[in-house]
């Protein structure tokens, strides 16, 4: 399978590449550079490896939701708990990747962009530890609807830009960020949250949550003796459904499932599914499946959860769209949020909402399934962050 | 010849560099922008940098992005922006139009049906700022079917070897970013943008045109000085947002700003 994409010129069969304005280009391309010294190199690695396990606390353990199985009465479920780790999801896993990056380029600034706050909370953290400025670019909506992690992200240090053109959401936070980048070239390092951009942060950002999916096919085989039957992930950009994917691309009989946002129903256009929904074009550095109108402009997405809001989705799931290695599928809000109340009053986890379409999924998978079958659910992350969200949808119900 | 080769020719023959305004396509409203692409060439426009709306000008500082906002709210498409140019070429055949932008709205047209429409329309030139010549292939080989020309950027972290692949598949002139950041920045360092101007010309025939940062005559005369072409975007399009209210005024003021600029550029030829 695609084990070893991208290519040199980060494709994945069409997808990927590198579409930026050419003041970025030589930056990249030093990027590209260290990187490839980087993962080559026992001591980054030894460093890497170092921090994933003392700071953010890995391996995170997978776990078998029993309750939560017998009441839907089919496969068994087990989670993947990236909502254990340091900052509460899997953002933190490439976050340390790339700032220990950074530090081997002798960056000193730090920028992101976020969605969720997660992202952005795992950035403003690595870059307290290595004393690094940090800069977080965030939409003006999703700084109202995730203020929690935007107060983490000042405790920490960053300092949060809030970012007021377009659709004042996650795209327009990576938009600004690239602005800045391109601005500020020599001394910043640009960590992008998720699976996209240009070449090569959509490998760069997969390589480094790809510890999720080797450590869970490690940990389901000494567990079960066999790999699950199917892995469920949300995909907003992709990363966290990715870095679970990577290790198993080549276990053919593993069925891979990334859930998209269908909003308010892949039919009232208000969805962030292009992998559902969109076709392929050119975002933010790479081309692949987007959610765009007739005349190539990106159109506004709509989800319950920041963290998927988002029109584009990284190459690497485009590519395994089209040659069906991946399904792709999408949950609404009201069936997110209906995962979200379930997995907290069955299992007593609080899921993020991103992580609840996942769950929502996985739901209508597993009574499809025997109870000697297993489905792997990537939970991407916890819910502390979508309390306010929550609570007021609640009131709003009465 | 192609009408921008035929214009660098002759601007070559007369020693006068050449002032290329940029305004965004239907900011801000459709109706306004013809007429005012006359008006700058009037003004003493050689060449008309035209942008096509785009929801993310990732590469653009707030100046323009408004405009492409102004220009969306009115469904300015890339189907219209090129009825514009035709509309243009009524009673203008010889000042070239470059359109500036950005690669998916032209992805999402088809690249060949794009440059067959563009040739058609009269457009002379394609610059898109998101993809550097190796990731636009497919494109540049649809434009050049149609004697369409090419035109790349180059920037200050451009390495001389990256000169040399950019200018081998340019065609009509190179645009020089002459600072690291978006358009409408404000920071233009003379002395780095002629040092890199030498780099640039010790490898190619081309004119090279410099844009980003120039914002006032004085400006302007500075760069005329040292390039071939002088791109003013932000500063002319921002006049053009201070008077969205009277779309009417947009021409007179929009034209006088670009005759002092001609004026002074016009000063500092020999
Ligand atoms: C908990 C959680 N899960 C998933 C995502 C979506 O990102 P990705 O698709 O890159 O994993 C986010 C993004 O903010 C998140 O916070």
């Amino acid at each position: 399978m695609s084990a070893d994409l991208p290519d040199e010129l980060g494709h994945f069969g069409r997808y990927g590449g590198t579409f930026v304005a050419e003041t970025l280009m030589e930056p990249i391309a030093q990027l590209r550079e260290a990187y490839a010294q980087a993962r080559q190199d026992p001591a980054f690695l030894a460093e890497l490896d170092a921090d994933l396990q003392h700071y953010v606390g890995r391996p995170s353990p997978i776990y078998h939701a029993e309750r939560l199985s017998r009441e839907l009465g089919g496969a068994q479920l087990y989670f993947k708990r990236e909502d254990l780790n340091h900052t509460g999801a899997h953002k933190i896993n490439s976050a340390i990747g790339q700032a220990l990056l950074a530090k081997r380029m002798g960056k000193t600034r730090i920028i992101a962009e976020t969605g969720a706050g997660q992202h952005g909370v795992a950035t403003a953290t690595v870059a307290a530890r290595l004393g690094l400025e940090c800069v977080v670019f965030m939409g003006e909506v999703d700084i109202a609807r995730q203020q929690p992690n935007v107060q983490r992200m000042q405790l920490l240090g960053a300092e949060v830009r809030s970012v007021a053109s377009g659709s004042k959401t996650l795209k327009d936070a990576l938009n600004e960020a690239m602005r800045d980048w391109v601005t500020q070239v020599d001394n910043t390092f640009y960590i992008i949250g998720t699976v996209a951009g240009p070449h090569p942060y959509p490998m760069m950002v997969r390589d480094f949550q790809s510890v999720v999916g080797r450590e869970a096919r490690a940990q389901f085989l000494t567990l079960t003796g066999q790999l699950p039957d199917a892995l469920v992930a949300c995909v907003g950009g992709g990363s966290n459904a990715i870095g679970l994917f990577h290790p198993f691309l080549a276990d053919e009989d593993v069925a891979l499932y990334g859930v998209e946002a269908a909003g308010n129903g892949l039919d009232s256009g208000m969805h962030a599914a292009p992998l559902n929904a969109g076709k392929p074009g050119v975002l933010h550095g790479n081309r692949t499946y987007l959610m765009e109108d007739a005349d190539g402009q990106i159109i506004a997405t709509h989800s319950i959860s920041a963290g998927l809001d988002y029109p584009g989705v990284g190459p690497e799931h485009a590519w395994l769209k089209d040659t069906q290695r991946a399904t792709y599928v999408a949950v609404t809000d009201d069936q997110a949020l209906e995962a979200f109340y379930c997995l907290t009053r069955s299992e007593g986890i609080i899921p993020a909402l991103e992580s609840s379409h996942a769950i929502a999924y996985a739901s209508q998978l597993a009574p499809q399934l025997t109870p000697a079958q297993a489905i792997l659910i990537n939970l991407s992350g916890r819910g502390d962050k979508d309390m306010a969200t929550v609570t007021a949808l609640a009131e709003d119900a009465g | 010849m192609s009408r921008i080769a035929a214009c660098f020719a002759t601007l070559r023959a007369r020693s006068k560099t050449a002032l290329i305004p940029f305004v965004t396509a239907g900011d801000p409203q459709p109706d306004v922008t013809v007429p005012l692409l006359h008006t700058l060439v009037a003004q003493g426009a050689d060449i008309i940098e035209l942008g096509v709306p785009f929801s993310d000008p990732m590469a653009d500082g707030p100046v323009i992005q408004l405009a492409s906002e102004r220009a969306l709210a009115h469904g300015v498409s890339l189907t219209r922006v090129l009825a514009m140019v035709a509309e243009f070429r009524q009673t203008d055949s010889t000042t070239p139009i470059v359109l500036m932008g950005y690669l998916n709205p032209l992805e999402a047209m088809g690249y060949a049906a794009f440059a067959a429409r563009a040739q058609q329309a009269g457009v002379d030139g394609v610059l898109m700022v998101d993809s550097p010549p190796e990731a636009c292939t497919e494109l540049t080989d649809c434009l050049q079917q149609q004697a369409i020309d090419s035109i790349f950027l180059l920037a200050p972290t451009t390495t001389s070897a990256r000169i040399a692949q950019i200018t081998r598949v340019a065609r009509g002139f190179v645009y020089y970013v002459s600072l690291k950041g978006v358009t409408g920045a404000a920071h233009l360092d003379t002395a780095s943008v002629a040092a890199k101007l030498r780099e640039i010309r010790a490898q190619t025939e081309l004119p090279v045109g410099v844009g980003f940062g120039i914002r006032d005559a004085a400006t302007a005369r500075a760069m005329a000085a040292i390039a071939d072409a002088v791109v003013v975007g932000s500063a002319l399009v921002a006049r053009i947002a201070d008077c969205a209210d009277q779309p009417d005024q947009i021409p007179t003021l929009a034209g006088a700003f670009l005759a002092e600029l001609r004026t002074a550029i016009d000063s500092s030829d020999p």
